[in-house]
């Protein structure tokens, strides 16, 4: 396996189902952070056969809600002195605001600028959102 | 009831308490109108129209001018400008200087919510697309009010388009707030209602739905009767629309075996889904519906400003 050093502090984003990670990468906006960023690909799983891990050393302020919408299996391990202090499952965030936009043409959002929509899970099973504007369902794909 | 300085926007910002005072107040303002003729004097209603409604707009103007206030506004097509402009939030907080409350009549769903974000006056939605229309439902809850008593314990039909309906869609939710309702959903299988506000009235309201394509299996044991237009453009194709029409025009045949207290309303412009000669029935009261408009749209004008009431 290729060998990358367990980090001192920091955060790791594990379980990324393979092939998502450069999206994160790319999401997450982790080129232009100053912190220290390696992502893995194809790493052998156990349980899911292979995997993505993003492993950023330092700290980092970044919008983790995101991870969720890529899929919400995606776990979050937060690094001190190059041990995990905490696990975090990345779940699917209750309210959204400004990562997606409201998928009706006829929204007040499309064409508002002082217009962004706030997004509230629906508790229906499936992954959609709706608008706090037009109270349209959005459903949520990256 | 103190709704003072509160917008409305969607029929769920009223609670149960506060619709029904308002719909007392509409029908004390309907009983005795002269009362009231004074109550909004040197108050100025401003009816921001970016698409012209001729009925709503011309159904608030004679509310204010009724309760002795002024209007002004505007119901022009062209102040409407789908591209980006100027945000709304700056024209609000322009205008909201004009005028102490304002009324919104606009293409775009969601319009008034961003007005009301901004305004510091209260901003009452007059329609935002296919969205919603709170003072329509209104109108239709003062009807049922004014001929039925308390609204509780109905059985309600809903006949027509119920997919693309906001009239509808609103009324429904928010009878579905009242104690005891039943609904049948009368309409072809391609236009019933949408699964998932089917989905939010049986488990959000958990309310008694019968969806049908015949009208005759309800027709007897229902108090209100809501019809609806079905446009020729949204069917497939003309054959479909020419055998499936009749089914959901109203006649005095099918009428004929409804209660004697049946209450018929229909939003308004019917194109042909009530015949002519179904008007002179006394149960016909869509003419009704749209005068009782007037005064239950008085009721919010008073509650939102917050003037002293005669009574
Ligand atoms: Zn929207």
């Amino acid at each position: 396996m290729l060998e990358v050093t367990a980090i001192k502090k920091g955060i790791v984003i594990d379980h990324i189902p393979a092939g998502k990670g450069l999206r994160i990468f790319e999401k997450l906006r982790l080129d232009r952070h100053q912190a220290q960023a390696v992502l893995l690909m194809h790493v052998k799983s156990r349980k899911r056969g292979s995997k993505d891990i993003i492993k950023i050393q330092d700290d980092l302020t970044v919008d983790l809600r995101i991870l969720g919408l890529i899929d919400p299996g995606i776990t979050v391990n937060y690094i001190e002195n190059e041990e995990i202090i905490e696990k975090q499952l990345a779940g699917l965030p209750q309210k959204v605001k400004g990562l997606f936009e409201c998928k009706n043409p006829r929204c007040i959002t499309g064409v508002d600028d002082c217009a962004v929509p706030e997004f509230t899970l629906v508790p229906n099973g499936k992954i959609q959102y709706k608008c706090s504007y037009c109270g349209t369902l959005t459903e949520y794909k990256l | 009831m103190d709704l003072k300085g509160r917008h409305l926007i969607d029929p769920r910002d009223l609670r149960l308490d506060e619709l029904n005072g308002l719909l007392d107040l509409g029908l004390a303002m309907y009983e005795k109108p002269a009362v009231f003729d004074q109550t909004c004097r040197g108050k100025i209603l401003g009816t921001l129209f970016y698409e012209p409604s001729t009925r709503t707009r011309l159904s608030f103007e004679s509310a204010m001018l009724r309760l002795g206030g002024r209007v002004l506004g505007f119901s022009d097509a062209a102040t409407s400008s789908a591209s980006k402009g100027e945000s709304l939030a700056d024209t609000i907080r322009v205008l909201d200087d004009y005028a102490d409350v304002l009324v919104m009549r606009h293409p775009r769903e969601g319009a008034p919510k961003l007005a009301a974000e901004y305004a510091t006056v209260p901003v009452i939605n007059g329609g935002d697309g296919g969205h919603q229309h709170p003072t329509q439902t209104l109108t239709d809850l003062l009807t049922l009010k004014k001929h039925l008593g308390e609204i509780q314990n109905l059985k309600v039909a809903f006949c027509g388009d119920l997919l693309f309906g906001r009239t509808v869609h609103s009324l429904i939710k928010t009878l579905s707030r009242f104690p005891g309702m039943e609904f049948f959903l009368v309409s072809p299988p391609e236009l019933r209602i949408p699964s998932h506000l089917k989905e939010e009235l049986l488990y959000e309201y958990d309310v008694k739905i019968t969806e049908t394509s015949q009208l005759e299996d309800c027709i007897e044991e229902i108090d209100l009767l809501y019809m609806t237009r079905i446009q020729k453009e949204r069917f497939f194709n003309e054959e479909e629309y020419i055998k499936l029409k009749d089914s959901f025009i109203l006649s005095r045949d099918k009428l004929a075996p409804a209660k004697e207290s049946l209450l018929v309303l229909h939003p308004l412009p019917r194109v042909n889904e009530i015949q002519y000669d179904v008007d002179e029935d006394p149960r016909a009261r869509y003419f009704d519906q749209a005068k009782m408009g007037v005064y239950i749209r008085m009721a919010l004008i008073c509650a939102v400003l917050g003037v002293e009431l005669p009574c």
